[in-house]
């Protein structure tokens, strides 16, 4: 561009210089301006327009990286407002709870008030009196916020928290708390103890009473009245359980089926099956942690599932109930640790109410956020305040109250959108709830809101690599040596033929060949796998041989087709021989496998059959990949410098000769950049994998059975993602390793490719 | 014996010598070649026949079937695709074969009266469809509903009264039948255009007050008007009603009665019949002319019966619109970017290296793009769009859903390499002689662009365009996610202001294939028609790609040509 500026320097200084000799005026000074304006104008747009060009695509990267990124943001606690305990009457607190929009807080105390307060300033919003003393309160469901207390005249009351909001104008709202009882006022007679759990589903009402060693369970079954859909409860029956030792805690899960109890000073579990209620049985006791420990907190984490016990040496520990293999019998099976907080004792547990989340709270004022299924630790902070013992955590988990010593709350706002997420969770084996051993799993959504959500990319980077080696190995034999052909052996007139045909199958829709693959191509090789082994085994030996025979063929015969176009003469012998493979396939399978070879596969050997499997898919995604790989190899073998080889075979090296020492090691970086051009294209396809096998996240090299590629997964998933949940930033996350993948690739590949071309350039 | 022995000796002598030569090895080669280009016209080869094979009206074939051990059954139908299955196979769906033969023909056998039969298809044995006739008579009814009806006309009524029957009912019905027809086209325009125009307004009308609203501007005089231009819409839509209640009662005027194989009979409304035809009793151009009936429904028609049957206009326009579309946005931009790096950036290393990424770019799976087009486009740019310019619709959202436009412009992304790429080689092709002539005369930079080196370039361009085209019409994964649909309520492109809709979603010809391919309820019966759409979109590219082949060829031997 240096010229141009020379010239456009020169054409400066000769502005008056255009007026011709006959006196017509091409340029006047005024025009010639305007037209050096608009050059520069010109210059100045495409100069904007170009770059912002090339900003919009780098554009594409940053806003994928921009969505993605939260997800690696560490969780953080940070300490908001404090305040005294609202109206308080200096009885104990029992239970907190906040409300949905983490506007309000209950708090419920031992003088039977219920009194809602503002979480912003503590002031109190309402108050509700249940006009008794309250021993204990406990949570029954979260869901539906019912919370049952245990009233000293030996009854539970259970009731629930709602909220009214309103709007009364523009960008306000007001919410209004209210009390409900679904079972009345009175409550139900509960028998005699002071520690209590309470849980409840559809059909059934089952409550726990401790005192000493004692555990009485009573239950209730529901029953809807037709006429007001009133619910009332009838008492099913009572059951009592004597423990070696004084009970400390108990936990129930949903469903009713399991009761555990605590003796914290011997670190004890009690694990009680009570699936069968008129027969509650002792499945197992389990100690905590090391003898000598002492259980300091317990909770259970949302579904129900998984419990999560602190013990004094510092540790938090999950065990969910786990079937043993082969049998009906459960146990209890510890999961994996955390350690808790700062080392400190943990006074207190609490879970999030929708994800596999919980803090612990200690004496010292250390507050600490965990999540289960990602075995991370995910915040720790040290409050001014001391003494924590009772909190709460929004049904959101945006927000958190604790009480501290002082009798003070203190609000606590969590930053912790994407606990879900670790390395770990993402790539390696993780011990999900009722799974019978950690696995790579991924399970991004069930039917029920309890879900344990299973985010490992394992699998489907496995599925990738699978269908992308599938692929190769198809793909990479004919194209290569497909290419050496055309560029080297081939006559030239059949090589401007042979080329654009197969690089316009690169344009071929992938649409079509998956289609293809999934309604074509899959039952066809199902119903004649065997023919399609022998094809593999037949066409290698048909080729050498039908050129053994062409040497064999009269002279005259031989002359008339020119050099280079063998492949003609073996578009017949590769028909006949497919047709040959197929026409045996039957009786092949008739004769030695029962009539079906997917069958015998089955039961014989053990080895799941699929109809849309990797065998399909790597025939299908290796056709489309050919003509990449073709294109570009053929272009490196064709462009090595003909001297080069005119000079071997004037030495008296064969043509093969010439072909393999000289044109290969000098075309091979080119061969081999083609091949990662095609592997990359085979790593990103998402039609055909996505028609062309039954998606199932399954980690197995088994070439009879699908996968799931990050592709497919993006492309069946992502519609129904919910904006800025860990579900569709993992999708963005997979989409970002699928362009980082490529572009990576492609890149090398082009810079192996640079390099030849200066290479062949110096020749 | 010697002589014999030596001859001998020296084949072996000459195989061996043959395979150190090295020539197996280059008929190997030679083999990969032949097996490509065998798999390429294999498969073109498979999709053209089973596409254009489709249409072709197919014989009836009544026939009684008789499974072993059963009582025979008399079947009326079309025979489709044969296979052989062995014996264990068969035995193992429950198929009492006998017989010492290995292997059966087994042929899917289209029965149609789905609403009799509960499905369209079955499979039979060959061996056991004995006694096979094409009677001359048996007519085929194509239905708006339930898929085709096989059996023979008993009578033609009038509002239930029988008009014709025997002989005489086969050319009354093909009477009525063409009245129907007509009639129904007029239906069909009432309710697509006329009403469809008026709830288009009516909507509009809605949205105007609740902006208004939302906006505190809604004035007494205001909501009046707009209440009065609801009232007369109104008026209008109760004529077309009253239009359609007098139209549906003529259509429905005529019936006919069909007797099926079961012996029963089944009265059918004329109104519910598409076509009726006796493809036994056609003669070849008979069926040449129902072929190009069927082929121009294909192209120009509607899809019916969850796409399975019908056209796939809208798919086809869809595609046409959106790849156009993609053109207007993709053409500027890549050209300017192009002409930057090319005539107007320094050359050196960042040059290289943006030269460099965005080739790449052109190799980065299209499902990235989609994954991009989605969460930049629609749910950022069109839910700041909604959110400015279309409160009065939320939570409804109109660009914070994926549609036309955004598909495009996700397309456009998409395919800018490619135009980047096609258009600097055509700018580096021109010889460098020709831009200092034109400077040498005096013309600025600017001018010399602009009047040599552009048009000079233009077919490079052209030829980017259409391999960006090319690409972009034969796309799906990007666009499952930002706007295609399975079944478009309305066309982008309509008689309503203004015109043409970038909110609306489309059809788009791949995404049909596989919707109707592996999402349908009736795939047996949707397979042909995906095989025609597959055939359909396959043509297109590749014609595409080689036009652009050629200009590509032109323009290099043009340049040669000046170079010397």
């Amino acid at each position: 561009m240096l010229t141009y500026d020379i010239l456009d320097k020169q054409a400066n200084g000769m502005s008056n210089a255009s007026d011709t000799t006959d006196g017509t005026v091409f340029a006047s000074p005024g025009l010639m301006k305007w037209r050096y304006t608009k050059d520069k104008l010109a210059a100045a747009s495409v100069t904007v327009g170009g770059i912002g060009v090339i900003f919009a695509v780098v554009l594409i990267f940053f806003y994928l990286l921009w969505v993605v990124l939260p997800i690696f943001k560490p969780a953080s606690l940070e300490a908001l407002t404090q305040f005294e305990l609202p109206a308080d009457s200096g009885d104990r607190s029992l239970l907190y709870a906040i409300e949905e929009q983490s506007e309000l807080g209950l708090r419920i105390s031992e003088d039977g008030r219920l009194r809602f307060f503002q979480l912003t300033d503590g002031a109190l919003k309402a108050e509700s009196d249940l006009d008794a003393r309250l021993i204990a309160a406990t949570h029954v469901d979260k869901a539906s916020s019912t919370i049952a207390v245990l009233t000293d005249s030996q009854r539970i009351v259970l009731f629930q928290h709602k909220y009214r909001l309103d709007y009364p104008a523009e960008g306000e709202r007001t919410i209004t708390p209210r009390i409900e009882f679904p079972y009345g006022t009175q409550g139900l007679q509960a028998p005699a103890g002071d520690r209590m759990v309470v849980r409840e589903n559809d059909d059934q009402l089952t409550m726990a009473v401790a005192e000493d060693t004692r555990i009485t369970l009573k239950q209730f079954e529901k029953s809807t009245s037709f006429f007001d859909e009133s619910v009332s409860l009838d008492e099913a029956g009572q059951h009592t359980l004597i423990l070696p030792r004084q009970v400390d805690a108990m936990l129930m899960d949903p469903l009713q089926d399991w009761l555990y109890a605590f003796n914290f000073a011997s670190a004890e579990i009690y694990f009680y099956d009570i699936r069968r209620f008129d027969a509650p049985k002792l499945v197992q006791t389990l100690v905590a942690g090391q003898v000598g420990n002492t259980i300091t907190a317990v909770d259970m984490l949302s579904g129900g599932l998984s419990l999560v016990v602190a013990s004094d040496d510092g540790l938090i520990t999950q065990y969910f109930p786990l079937r043993k293999q082969n049998s009906t019998d459960y146990t209890l099976q510890r999961v994996r640790s955390f350690d808790a907080a700062d080392g400190a004792a943990v006074a207190a547990l609490i879970s999030e109410q929708r994800r596999r989340g919980f803090m612990s709270l200690s004496a010292n004022g250390t507050l600490g956020a965990y999540y289960s299924t990602s075995e991370r630790e995910l915040a720790e902070q040290v409050l001014a305040v001391k003494g924590l013992q009772l909190g709460a955590i929004a049904p959101r988990a945006n927000i958190m109250l604790v009480e501290h010593a002082d009798r003070g709350i203190q609000i606590v706002k969590l930053h912790n959108e994407h606990p879900e997420v670790s390395f770990k969770a993402l790539w390696g084996k993780i011990w999900y709830e009722s799974y019978p051993e950690p696995d790579y799993t991924w399970q991004s959504s069930a039917a029920n809101s309890d879900f344990e959500p299973k985010f490992s990319l394992s699998p489907l980077a496995f599925g990738t690599l699978k269908a992308a080696f599938y692929a190769m190995l198809f793909a990479v034999p004919l194209a290569l040596a497909g290419a050496i052909y055309t560029a080297y052996f081939m006559s030239s007139g059949l090589r401007q033929l042979v080329k654009p045909a197969i690089e316009v199958m690169e344009a071929l829709p992938t649409v079509i060949l998956g289609f293809l693959a999934g309604l074509w191509l899959a039952p066809f090789i199902e119903t004649h796998l065997p023919g399609v082994f022998l094809m593999i085994l037949f066409l290698p030996i048909t080729l050498p041989l039908t050129g053994w025979l062409w040497t064999l063929m009269p002279a005259s015969l031989r002359h008339r087709v020119p050099e280079g176009w063998q492949p003609l003469l073996l578009v017949l012998p590769i028909i006949v021989s497919i047709a040959l493979a197929l026409s045996l396939s039957q009786p092949i399978e008739a004769a030695f496998f029962g009539g079906s070879m997917p069958h015998w596969l089955d039961n014989e050997m053990g080895i799941t059959y699929d109809q849309r499997n990797s065998l399909v898919v790597g025939l299908a995604m290796g056709f489309a990949v050919i003509p990449t790989i073709f294109s570009i190899a053929e272009d490196a073998v064709f462009s090595v410098p003909k001297q080069l080889t005119q000079g071997s075979l004037a030495l008296g090296a064969t043509p093969w000769q010439t072909l393999v020492r000289v044109v290969l090691p000098t075309a091979s970086p080119g061969m081999f950049s083609a091949l990662m051009i095609g592997f990359g294209r085979a790593v990103g396809e998402t039609m055909i994998v996505l028609m062309a096998t039954g998606n199932t996240p399954i980690m197995d090299f088994n070439i009879f059975e699908g996968f799931r590629t990050l592709s497919a997964n993006i492309a069946v998933e992502m519609p129904e993602s919910e904006v800025g949940s860990t579900h569709f930033r993992i999708l963005f996350l997979a989409g970002l390793v699928l362009f980082l993948f490529t572009f990576v690739f492609n890149t090398l590949a082009e810079i192996i490719r640079q390099r030849l071309r200066n290479k062949y350039s110096n020749l | 014996m010697s002589e014999h022995h030596s001859i001998g000796a020296q084949r072996s002598s000459a195989f061996k010598a043959w395979y150190k030569s090295g020539d197996p090895w280059i008929w190997m080669t030679g083999g990969a070649v032949a097996i490509s280009l065998l798999l390429v016209v294999g498969l073109l080869g498979l999709i053209a026949f089973r596409g254009l094979a489709h249409f072709w009206p197919a014989d009836v074939v009544q026939a009684s079937y008789q499974v072993p051990g059963k009582p025979p059954m008399k079947v009326l139908g079309e025979l489709r695709e044969g296979e052989l299955v062995s014996k264990s196979r068969l035995e193992s769906a429950g198929l009492p074969v006998t017989g010492d033969k290995e292997f059966y023909d087994r042929y899917l056998f289209k029965v149609g009266n789905r609403d009799i039969y509960g499905s369209d298809f079955r499979y039979v044995i060959d061996d056991w469809l004995v006694e096979r006739e094409f009677p001359q008579d048996i007519t085929v009814f194509e239905r708006l509903e339930w898929g085709n009806l096989y059996g023979w006309v008993e009578s033609v009524s009038e509002n239930g009264e029988v008009v014709a029957s025997g002989d005489a009912a086969w050319p009354a019905l093909r009477e009525r039948q063409a009245r129907a027809h007509e009639l129904r086209e007029k239906i069909e325009k009432i309710e697509k255009h006329d009403i469809g125009a008026i709830n288009y307004a009516l909507e509009k009308l809605r949205l105007k007050r609740r902006g208004l609203e939302l906006r505190q501007q809604l004035s007494t005089e205001v909501e009046a008007g707009i209440a009065a231009e609801e009232a007369a819409l109104q008026a209008r839509y109760q004529g077309y009603e009253d239009d359609l209640i007098s139209l549906y009662g003529d259509i429905q005027r005529d019936s006919v009665t069909v007797r099926v194989m079961t012996g029963e009979t089944r009265t059918v409304e004329l109104s519910k019949v598409v076509r009726i035809f006796r493809p036994n009793d056609m003669g070849v151009f008979g069926k040449l002319g129902h072929y190009a009936a069927k082929l121009w429904e294909f192209v120009a028609d509607e899809p019916r019966e969850a796409n399975t049957e019908g056209g796939i206009f809208p798919a086809i326009f869809g595609t046409v619109l959106m790849v156009l579309l993609m053109s207007v946005f993709v053409t500027p931009f890549g050209v300017v970017a192009a002409l930057y790096l090319r005539e107007y950036a320094k050359q050196g290393f960042m040059t290289r290296v943006i030269r460099i990424a965005v080739n790449n770019l052109a190799g980065v799976p299209s499902i990235v793009y989609g994954v991009f087009g989605l969460g930049f486009f629609v749910y950022f740019l069109g839910g700041s769009i909604d959110a400015l310019f279309f409160p009065e619709a939320l939570p409804t959202p109109t660009f914070g859903t994926g549609g036309i436009l955004w598909a495009s412009l996700t397309l456009a992304i998409l395919t800018l390499p490619v135009v980047i790429v096609a258009t600097e080689e055509g700018l580096s092709r021109i010889p460098r002689s020709l831009r200092e002539a034109s400077l040498a005369l005096g013309a600025t930079k600017a001018e010399t662009l602009w009047k040599v080196v552009l048009p000079m370039a233009s077919p490079a361009m052209m030829t980017g365009l259409i391999l960006a085209v090319a690409r972009a019409a034969g796309e799906v994964a990007p666009l499952m996610l930002v706007g295609v649909v399975k079944l478009a309520p309305s066309l982008p492109l309509d008689g309503n202001m203004p015109f043409i809709h970038l909110d609306r979603k489309f059809m788009h010809l791949g995404f049909h294939i596989y919707d109707v391919g592996f999402q349908s309820p009736n795939v047996e019966a949707a397979r042909p028609l995906v095989y025609a759409t597959a055939l359909l979109l396959v043509l297109v590219i590749i014609a595409l790609n080689l036009f652009a082949v050629r200009v590509r060829n032109r323009l290099r031997e043009k340049y040669r040509a000046l170079e010397h």
